[in-house]
């Protein structure tokens, strides 16, 4: 028994003194023990020195030792004051060496110390620690200083920021930090001319935190003055009664600086008559008549005769007080020549801006004409071409999404799918629309209106189909990864791959059909028919089969374009009755009966819608009421639509 | 051109003879009586029916007769439901508003009414404040002036701009559907003044007539709905006979040629198209209160196609076929998607008519226009001999709206 205690005491002396005796040796150890009351109780004042010892003793464990002191993880075990980083573990910590960063036992939560330094001192740890993230050996963790900083800039972070530039090797990184660094300076450097220098090259940048930094120099707020102050930097003096500044605003900004008494407002009025009720009066008027707002007046100024309320303020009164007041919005920048270079260049920045997302919006536009045109060809082919409305063309092209839908569920490969649903696509829509053509449309060939409302019967059984085998709610149709991407030329103009994809489909389409329509002998036979099928007929062309394959071929394109939009939109029985009214906008407008036309019709409403919703982006739907009331008129101007048939072609 | 204009028109006294046996039939057979056969429900029911067959025979007499398929008579519909639909609803929470500020310690001021009007009407949407399109929303008879005036202007400057540039056709048609898109679209916006999607609710209970049980008012509803059908059936069959209605038929037949001929043909056009859309307008400021509720999805393109599937089905170019297939597809309609209907049950599938009605009235459709051109109506021909026109050519009202150029091969 004796004998096996003395084992245990002797086993934990050595123990103990082994692990003294290599820690207190240890370099970053002993200098923390050298300083050992600085890092216990950290203070603003004593903190820098020893900041600045620890950077110098350039030991491999001082960026983690600050950022576990700056993250409360280090801890100071008092049986031998050591500093041991430590986690909770079970039945108390688990330690860590300093130096080591080995396994140093356990202690007991009673037996060590958390060190939490103020958030002054964290601060001053954390820019010592951003001078060492910043000059890491792994770019990974330089980039993260510096988005570190992107999220969160301070006024310490330029010194080290400074001195990392000239030691970085990567040539992108350096770029960043060149960027950073005048963004930083902009705001934050010693002196104006500095500051100056910095806003005035940020000139051309279409960053984003760019004039995020420049609005921050631009703040302003709102101030009241009797005379206007010269030692203030001045943004702007506001009329009181313009757009900038409503007479009740000014006037409410008065009352808040305690420059005149609150307006007696309506609901002042009723409260102080309420208080003041006395039976059935107030001061000795019958409360029955108190019902308009003039006689609550004149019951409110006999109360206030009587001492009972504050005077009645009234309108003139507050005219007069604005009238003796000036109001301003002061910057928070002290200087003006830093505001002033801010402002401009701010402005030319704003211009740039504006010049790319013109090009921005016109990509956009480029790419809704597109889907219009895609939506629209193939009813521009039956319409146009043959004179047959289809009001189950939407439906085709919904049919054309489902089956690029089912043939995802059973090829799971979304770029192979794609590529079989394409033509699957055409090939079931071109079936659907062969087989319409010779059960019902071509006994309607002479009555238009008919046409109209059969293929109307057509579209909503066929909706309704495709609700009761899909059911109601929406199916995704999944585009591959390289389409899923975006296209991004800089900071404000982009665009995504799919668009991208549809636009160059949409021009696919284009030239295959005009090669279709102008170089083979199916075009000119459709073309013959068109324009007079009985001299067709008697030249040997058959008008039926041509008729048949100009429905299907229409009702195909239809189906492709069902893929290409619901890849971007997701596919519902609805969704052909969503395109179906702008289609034939697009044919209308752009003229029957000719591929052109549809090009042109897509671009001028894609382009018109972009610009109706930049210029009200809250509201797309009021920007789908202008553009169609605009068609409305349009029609009223060009009935034959911008690019119309002329001659004997058109047919009339 | 001899004899009087019922000695012309028969079917007139017969319509009218059949509308009030029904109504009498249907008035002594409600819950008013105490006979209670037919529910109070039902009752609106059937007296919606009759609005929706009075807009029926305006579709009729401006597509079957002057051959223009206006996809918008259902906009028209809908405005006027508005048009009433807002001094129901400004009424009605006035006479709350009232009530509750009568305890409120001082009489209220005119503008704390309004005021409180408008943030009860416009809580939904957030806002407070009544939009200048209620201006008269206060008057009953500033606003039933308004469910003429709104839709009857519209359709005056709409039909004024389509027809004077010659816009004809399935143009027109799509023209006048995109109208009604605009519209609706508009309406379904918040900021519309008329409480976006929301729509006017509550339109059932008519200010001032708490006390009186609904199954009056609905007979009350039911008898003037009964009333402007059979009006709008009179002045409708006295504009298509006589001259102007041999005008209107021409138009449709051969337009160019009655122009020719020397008669203004926009005139003509623009007043069928103009009074039709009053009657719609009409129709509808009696069919929303009996249905309670108004909102944009009313007003959508799709219920003016389905006006013009029920006239196709009824029989175009006659009154009454437009009034049998307004009532007869509707009353189906409501009977299939109620869920009233039996399932068929084919052994390996069963077929729920909620799911399978609208493939049913697709494929009926397309059936009717290729196989029956003169509709349910038609059936009548094989009773009363009809005089058919002794025209040159196959053109005519029975194979529909031909046109000469159309016809040709």
């Amino acid at each position: 028994m004796m004998f096996r205690l003395f084992c245990c005491a002797l086993a934990i002396a050595l123990s103990l003194g082994a692990a003294r005796a290599q820690d207190s040796d240890a370099p970053l150890q002993s200098l923390l023990q050298a300083n050992a009351d600085a890092v216990a109780n950290p203070s603003r004042s004593t903190v820098d020195g020893l900041v600045a010892a620890l950077l110098a003793s350039d030991l491999p464990g001082v960026p983690v030792f600050l950022e576990r002191w700056r993250d409360r993880g280090v801890y100071l075990r008092s049986s031998d004051g050591l500093f041991y980083y430590a986690t909770k573990a079970e039945g108390g910590y688990a330690l860590v060496d300093v130096d080591t960063g080995q396994d140093a036992g356990q202690a007991d939560s009673a037996d060590i110390t958390e060190l939490r330094p103020n958030a002054g001192v964290r601060r001053v740890i954390g820019s010592a620690l951003v001078a060492f993230q910043l000059l890491d050996d792994d770019p990974a963790r330089r980039l993260a200083a510096l988005d570190a900083i992107d999220r969160s800039p301070s006024e310490d972070q330029l010194e080290p920021l400074r001195l990392s530039i000239d030691e970085e090797p990567d040539p992108a990184l350096k770029d960043r930090k060149i960027r950073l660094e005048r963004l930083l300076s902009a705001r934050f450097a010693e002196t104006p001319a500095q500051r100056i220098a910095a806003i005035e090259s940020l000139e051309g940048d279409l960053g984003v935190d760019a004039r995020a930094v420049l609005n921050l120099i631009l703040t302003t707020s709102p101030a009241v003055f009797a005379e206007l102050p010269t030692d203030r930097n001045i943004a702007a003096v506001l009329e009181p009664g313009t757009e900038a500044l409503s007479e009740d605003e000014a006037y409410a900004r008065l009352v808040e600086a305690g420059f005149a008494p609150p307006l007696t407002g309506v609901a002042t009025i009723k409260d102080a008559l309420i208080a003041a009720m006395d039976g059935d009066a107030v001061a000795g008027i019958p409360v029955a008549g108190l019902s308009t707002d003039a006689a609550r007046e004149a019951a409110y100024e006999a109360l206030a005769a009587t001492g009972a309320v504050p005077p009645l303020v009234t309108l003139d009164d507050q005219a007069a007080a604005l009238a003796a007041h000036r109001f301003v919005l002061l910057y928070a920048e002290p200087d003006p020549a830093i505001t002033a270079a801010a402002a401009d260049t701010l402005e030319a920045i704003q211009f740039k801006v504006g010049l790319n997302q013109a090009a921005d919006l016109a990509l956009d536009g480029l790419s809704l004409a597109s889907i219009y045109f895609l939506a629209a060809i193939g009813l521009a082919i039956t319409f146009g071409v043959m004179g047959v409305i289809n009001m189950a063309h939407g439906e085709f092209i919904m049919m054309g999404a489902y089956t690029g839908y089912v043939v995802q569920l059973f090829i799971p490969d979304y770029t192979l799918s794609l590529l079989l649903a394409l033509p699957l696509a055409f090939a079931v829509t071109f079936a659907a629309g062969v087989a319409m053509e010779r059960l019902v449309i071509r006994w309607l060939y002479h009555r238009p209106l008919e046409t109209l409302l059969a293929t109307f019967g057509i579209s909503i059984a066929l909706q309704q189909l495709a609700k009761n085998i899909f059911g109601t709610q929406a199916r995704p149709l999944t585009s591959p990864d390289w389409l899923s991407g975006t296209l991004t030329f800089n900071e404000v103009v982009s665009i995504s791959m799919i668009r991208v994809a549809i636009f160059v489909l949409a021009l696919m389409f284009l030239g295959l059909l005009i090669y279709i329509l102008k170089r083979t002998r199916l075009g000119l036979e459709v073309r013959a028919v068109t324009q007079n099928p009985g001299m067709a007929a008697s030249m040997g062309i058959n008008p039926d089969r041509i008729n048949m394959l100009t429905f299907g071929l229409g009702s195909g394109i239809a189906g492709i374009a069902g893929v290409a939009i619901g890849l971007y939109a997701k596919v519902t029985s609805e969704m052909g009755a969503d395109y179906i009214v702008q289609s034939f906008m697009t044919v209308v407008v752009g003229g029957v009966g000719n591929v052109w036309g549809t090009l042109a019709g897509a671009t001028l409403i894609g382009f018109l819608q972009k610009g109706i919703e930049f210029l009200n982006p809250s509201n797309t739907l009021a920007a789908q009421t202008y553009m169609i009331l605009f068609i409305i008129l349009f029609i009223q101007f060009r009935p034959k639509g911008i690019i119309a048939l002329k001659g004997r072609a058109a047919g009339d | 051109m001899s004899g009087s204009f019922i000695a012309r028109n028969p079917s007139v006294l017969w319509f009218l003879l059949a509308l009030s046996v029904f109504t009498v039939a249907v008035t002594l057979m409600s819950e008013v009586t105490g006979v209670g056969l037919i529910s109070t429900s039902f009752v609106k029911t059937l007296g919606k029916t009759l609005c929706l067959c009075l807009i029926a025979i305006a579709m009729d007499v401006v597509w079957g007769y002057c051959g223009i398929l206006s996809l918008g008579h259902f906009a028209f519909f809908g405005l006027g439901g508005y048009a009433i639909g807002m001094w129901l609803m400004y009424a009605r929470t006035e006479i709350i508003v009232v009530q509750s500020l009568a305890n409120a310690p001082l009489p209220p001021t005119d503008k704390e009414v309004t005021d409180a009007i408008a943030t009860q009407i416009f809580g939904v949407v957030g806002s407070a404040e009544f939009p200048l399109i209620w201006a008269f929303s206060h008057s009953l008879a500033l606003q039933l002036l308004m469910v003429v005036l709104v839709p009857g202007l519209l359709a005056l400057v709409f039909g004024w701009l389509a027809f004077r540039s010659r816009v004809t056709g399935v143009y027109l048609s799509i023209l006048t559907q995109a109208m009604t898109l605009a519209l609706s679209l508009y309406l379904f916006q918040n900021d519309s003044g008329l409480r976006g999607n929301n729509g006017l609710s509550g339109l059932q209970n008519l200010p001032g007539l708490d006390a009186v049980p609904q199954s009056v008012i609905s007979i009350a509803f039911f008898w003037a709905s009964a009333l402007a059908l059979g009006l709008g059936y009179v002045l409708f069959a006295w504009i298509v006979s006589g001259k102007m209605g041999s005008v209107i038929r021409a138009i449709r037949d051969n337009e160019s040629r009655v122009r020719f001929l020397g008669y203004h043909v926009e005139s003509y056009k623009l007043f069928v198209f103009t009074v039709t859309a009053i009657v719609a307008a009409i129709a509808g400021a009696l069919y929303y209160p009996q249905a309670g509720i108004i909102n944009p999805a009313e007003i959508a393109p799709i219920a003016s196609i389905y006006l013009a599937v029920w006239v196709a089905i009824g029989g175009r170019g006659r009154l009454y076929g437009a009034v049998i297939g307004a009532a007869f597809v509707s009353l189906l309609s409501s009977w299939f998607t109620g869920g009233s209907a039996p399932a068929v049950n084919l052994g390996f599938y069963t077929i729920n008519w909620t799911d399978w009605w609208l493939v049913l009235l697709g494929l009926s459709f397309v059936a009717v226009t290729l196989f029956f051109p003169k509709g349910i109506g038609g059936l009548f021909d094989l009773i009363v001999l009809r005089p058919v026109p002794d025209r040159q050519g196959d053109y005519g009202p029975d194979k529909g709206a031909w046109r000469r150029e159309e016809g040709e091969p």
